[in-house]
């Protein structure tokens, strides 16, 4: 097995709610509530969910562009979970950072060049053959005409705007780049261009990825491990294969069974075999108690309120696959059919 | 001879804007059956919401919008028809759904005035009792739970899928015989999109509407459509039975999109197989075939892809391209199908 | 809704105070710091020692700094006592003080004022709002149209246009060349409401040109901005007429960006339109404030400068209260 270059032990980051004048704290939205993971050098771990679940948050928590509330986040050994500013620019350097939306992410007044060599700046990176010829090395590299350096992002398209994001990325050369939704605004061949380019770019330069994303298709394409995220916590990781294959959780089933299968002549079995969670994702202000999932889980009993599962390795599985439910899916188990309409809170 | 329930001949929308003329839709015709789901895909910018928006006669009221064309819905010409009897026909015998539920209903007014105001329009001499009552059987319909208290809240109270829920509501108020629905769940999780592609599946077949169903989610239509209809540049480039095109797919952008998707129903594929370049530019459409710039096979056809433009032809499942039919349909079961 | 309100209350009341302690601060200590004597700027540098120091005593200048603010709020909400001598003068609640210059006391001073201020603000107000609001309405829907240049034409005219200019150029042609209006001078309401419209046209007209142009404006860009949204589209998908589409869902959204906006224009001007009544010699709080500046009058440019801040505060709140009223989102959360 290899190193692990990233590791998050009981990661928690907690947005405080205020009110009135005083701005007394009422509460807290528990965006990451305790997770545990790691991300070993050179593969990627895919981060799947629903909207709100924690994804975004976490990924910046990784990137230390937010300071967790609790737990630990070690990089390359080293504890970073509350380093300062100063301390964290060796970090900025190792970790850099690919957003969702290619148009906002972008500052329209400045040119890609500028765009592009801003953290070669600002990290004071020498470049023997000239800041200019770098950057249009950059270009070339994910496929972008390097005469175009001197334009303005609105002149690209939603898939070169990504491609440029991802040269900003690259450009000081990161051990490990958080990609939130990188593809999700992009139609599906241009979403697969990008995909195809991160994929060349990991081999090229031994790049470790998170990638965040909601779409389970892509998510498995891309991943070597994946982690379904639910609440703010982690319900269930597992090798690609594993996972995809042998889901555990009821909610991982649910959410792979809600994915509409491009091929019409097994709709109907497709529908038969769906489940239908009813209800909507709890507020993360206030997460059930117990198992989190157990207002929409249709196997839930009487200790899924009282005890929260831990996230174990269950029934034969490999030590790698770890699963947060007390009554883990088993190989075969009939899902079919809807969930209760909300259990009792 | 009697029409199919609807049927769109030559549509043609264009726009005058300060970069030069859209060409938005160009010569696009199909028909829908009634109780029947047509399912349009494309990239974005391909045309599908300005088609789509055409139907409602949604674009009388831009001054720089010319559409040509005919659309007989239940056997009446609404290209032509006046300002008022499209407006009639309008959240009535067709109506539609939005792709954000948010901002597509008005923050200031509750979600049940506004299901209300649909329903009076249409139906002028009912009191404001009875619409309320109408309007809360609807919510309680499409699965909104205590809908006479959700009755008096606004957009932003509700979650996303219970917004797109109350749309929906609201566009099958009045029991429209056509429903639109412009990618409706492109904005919510999947599995919320499970339970609202579950109710508009449900409610078609309680009501016997006939459903356009926009997305570009190739997913959605299987599950979906009875036919399907591929766009790209304006044009529709591809239609069939759903079932038939997804097994023969015949222009080289469907394979594209096809070979562009990660599947959870397949084994892992090394690589994805995108389409090359990026979408053409409306205003200034490449020659020939418009998708001769992204196209593997443009050379195979002597300069024909480059200059001429290529018109839907076929039976059934027909498709604009210059290929030869027995050529293409070799090029598929060798190189294509294989890797999908 | 109520728990809002008190809080809403809580926090004018709140900024009040800051106001209070600001403007007292500037005025009071000001003097103190750049080694000039407020009782010397009272009576006039000419003065004798005794005289200055009677001053002193009266005013209550030689208290410390914070005894004299605690005096000034009191005299705000209870009024005060100045002790005059062997006299004790009382100046009533809310007491401002006494004018250095003409030993009046300055709330009374104001109020006379206050007439003059509102008649000009309110009635221009009420123009530039229905004027500007149509124009800008009719602007948007016909976006591009001949009527949309003009308006935006003379907008742009009357955004740059300065007070004094149109104003004097107005006063020229209406009173001078035209003789349409009488040059005067401000009659009150109760003493001749027509008088009194009479006299008020042309500042009413100057005043609210300006405004009325930039309201255009505004309102023109939020109704197209309105006039583009989702749930317009909507609206027109359900069947509606056009009407109902503009008049109803357009509208509400539409304008409510310029109740703020109003609000405070509105409570800006309450304080005095210094140009406009100097330029057509009305004697209100904005006047008031200019002779105040002038003669280095204290007491009165603190009080012009209370009441001001009184109506800006009011307005805000009203602006705030009328806003969680129009749009749920805020009175909701
Ligand atoms: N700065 C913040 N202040 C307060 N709450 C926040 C903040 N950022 C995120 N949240 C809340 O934390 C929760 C998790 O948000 P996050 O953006 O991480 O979700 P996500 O999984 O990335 O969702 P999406 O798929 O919509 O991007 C949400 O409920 C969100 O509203
Ligand atoms: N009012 C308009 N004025 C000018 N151009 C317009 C107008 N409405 C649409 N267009 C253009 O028409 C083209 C087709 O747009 P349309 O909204 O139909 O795309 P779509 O297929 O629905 O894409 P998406 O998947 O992004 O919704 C686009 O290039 C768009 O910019
Ligand atoms: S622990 Fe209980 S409620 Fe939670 S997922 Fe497992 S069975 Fe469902
Ligand atoms: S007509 Fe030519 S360019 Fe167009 S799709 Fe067919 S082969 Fe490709
Ligand atoms: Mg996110
Ligand atoms: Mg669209």
């Amino acid at each position: 097995m290899s190193e692990n270059l990233l590791e998050v032990t009981g990661l928690q980051k907690h947005f405080p709610i205020t009110k009135g004048l005083f701005k007394r704290q009422v509460g807290a939205v528990r965006a990451v509530d305790g997770i545990d993971l790691t991300v070993q050098a050179g593969e990627t771990l895919g981060l799947v969910g629903e909207s709100g679940c924690g994804k975004s948050t976490a990924g910046r928590l990784f990137t230390r562009i937010l300071e967790p509330t609790g737990g630990k986040i070690v990089f390359e050994g080293q504890d970073i979970s509350h380093r300062n500013m100063a301390q964290l620019r060796p970090l900025r350097r190792d970790v850099q950072m690919i957003f969702q939306d290619p148009y906002s992410s972008l500052n329209p007044r400045h040119t890609i060049g500028t765009i592009i060599s801003a953290p070669l700046q600002i990290q004071n990176i020498p470049t023997p053959q000239g800041l200019k010829k770098a950057v249009q090395e950059l270009l070339e590299l994910v496929g972008l005409n390097p005469e175009h350096y001197n334009r303005y992002p609105h002149e690209f398209s939603g898939g070169q705007r990504q491609r440029i994001g991802i040269a900003r990325a690259l450009a000081l050369r990161p051990k490990l780049i958080i990609a939130d939704e990188p593809v999700s605004a992009l139609d599906v061949s241009i979403q697969a261009q990008v995909v195809n380019l991160l994929e060349d770019l990991q081999s090229e330069f031994d790049l470790t990825y998170v990638f965040i994303a909601h779409d389970l298709s892509v998510v498995r394409h891309i991943s070597d491990r994946v982690a379904v995220m639910y609440l703010g916590k982690v319900m269930e990781i597992a090798n690609r294969d594993d996972l995809y294959k042998n889901p555990r959780h009821p909610y991982t089933v649910a959410l792979m069974s809600a994915v509409p299968v491009p091929d019409p002549v097994r709709r109907d079995r497709a529908q038969r075999n769906r489940v239908l969670l009813t209800g909507d994702v709890p507020s993360p202000i206030n997460p059930p108690s117990g198992c989190r999932f157990r207002t929409r889980c249709w196997k839930a009993q009487d200790i899924c309120a009282t005890e929260e599962p831990p996230l174990v390795t269950r029934l034969d599985d490999p030590a790698s696959h770890l699963t947060a439910c007390h009554f883990p899916v088993v190989d075969d188990e009939a899902v079919t059919g809807r969930t209760p309409a909300a259990a009792p809170a | 001879m009697s029409r199919p329930f609807l049927e769109v001949k030559d549509l043609n929308v264009r726009f005058e804007t300060d970069d030069g003329i859209v060409q938005a839709v160009t010569d696009s015709s199909f028909s829908l059956e009634a109780g029947k789901t047509l399912g349009i895909v494309g990239e974005s910018g391909s045309g599908k919401s300005v088609t789509s928006l055409a139907l409602l006669g949604l674009h009388r009221t831009r001054s720089n919008a010319k559409v040509t064309g005919e659309i007989w819905l239940d056997e009446q010409e609404l290209v032509s028809a006046s300002d008022a009897d499209v407006r009639g026909l309008r959240g009535g015998k067709m109506s539609m759904i939005f792709q954000d539920p948010l901002s597509a209903m008005h923050p200031y007014f509750t979600v049940g005035s506004q299901i209300v105001e649909a329903y009076r329009v249409h139906h002028p001499g009912v009191n404001k009792k009875v619409a309320r009552e109408r309007a809360i059987d609807m919510l309680a319909r499409v699965g909104i739970p205590q809908p006479a208290r959700r009755f008096n809240d606004y957009a932003h109270q509700f979650s996303g899928g219970m917004r797109q829920r109350a749309m929906i509501a609201m566009a099958l108020v009045n029991d429209p015989k056509l429903l639109i629905a412009d990618e409706p769940t492109t904005a919510l999780d999947v599995t919320v999109q499970a339970q609202i592609l579950d109710l508009i599946r449900d409610l078609q077949a309680e009501f016997g509407s006939a459903v356009i169903m926009i997305t570009h989610d190739l997913g959605v239509v299987a599950e979906l459509a009875d036919e399907v209809l591929v766009m790209y540049g304006g044009k529709v480039i591809e239609k069939g039975p759903t079932i038939d095109l997804f097994q023969r797919p015949q222009h080289p952008y469907t394979w594209g999109l096809l070979g562009s998707m990660p599947r959870l129903d397949r084994e892992v594929r090394d690589r994805l197989i995108p389409v090359k370049g990026s979408p053409p530019s409306l205003i200034n459409l490449p020659s020939g075939c418009a998708f001769h710039p992204r196209c593997p096979y443009a050379g195979r056809n002597g300069d024909r892809s480059f200059t001429e433009v290529p018109v839907l032809t076929g039976g059934v499942h027909s498709v604009a391209c210059h290929m030869p039919p027995e050529e293409r349909n070799r090029l598929f079961q060798e190189d294509i199908a294989p890797n999908l | 809704m109520v728990a809002y309100l008190i809080r809403r209350l809580i926090n004018a009341v709140l900024t009040l105070l800051v106001v209070t302690l600001v403007t007292f601060g500037i005025f009071f200590m000001v003097p103190k710091l750049t080694g000039s004597d407020p009782a010397l700027l009272y009576i006039g540098k000419t003065a004798d020692k005794v005289a200055v120091e009677g001053i002193r005593e009266k005013m209550g200048l030689s208290d410390p700094i914070l005894v004299q603010y605690g005096k000034f709020l009191k005299g705000i909400v209870a009024g005060r006592d100045y002790a005059n001598g062997p006299d004790v003068q009382h100046c009533d609640a809310p007491c401002l003080g006494y004018s250095f210059k003409t030993e009046q006391e300055v709330t009374p001073l104001l109020m006379d004022d206050l007439p003059v201020t509102l008649s000009l603000a309110l009635g221009a107000a009420i123009l530039w709002l229905i004027g500007g609001v149509t124009a800008g309405v009719i602007s948007a829907l016909r976006k591009g149209s001949i009527p949309d240049r003009a308006v935006m034409f003379i907008a742009l005219a009357g955004v740059s246009l300065p007070i004094y200019f149109t104003g004097l150029l107005s006063k020229q042609i209406f009173v001078n060349w035209l003789g349409w209006l009488p040059e005067g001078n401000y009659v009150p309401f109760l003493e001749s409401p027509s008088e009194w419209f009479i006299q008020m046209l042309l500042p009413w007209i100057t005043l609210a040109f300006l405004f009325a142009a930039t309201y255009a404006r505004l309102t023109r860009a939020n109704m197209l901005e309105t006039l583009g949204e989702d749930y317009i589209r909507t609206a027109r998908a359900k069947g509606l007429t056009e009407r109902i589409v503009i008049g109803k869902h357009a509208l509400r959204s539409g304008l409510t960006p310029i109740v703020t906006i109003f609000g405070l224009d509105l409570g800006a001007l309450l304080g005095g339109a210094v140009l406009t009544e100097a330029v057509f010699n009305l004697r209100g709080l904005g006047y008031q404030a200019l002779q105040a500046i002038r003669g280095n009058d204290l007491p009165v440019i603190l009080g012009v400068t209370m009441i001001a801040a009184f109506f800006i505060v009011i307005a805000n709140l009203v602006v705030d209260l009328v806003y969680s009223a129009i749009d749920p989102r805020v009175r909701l959360g």
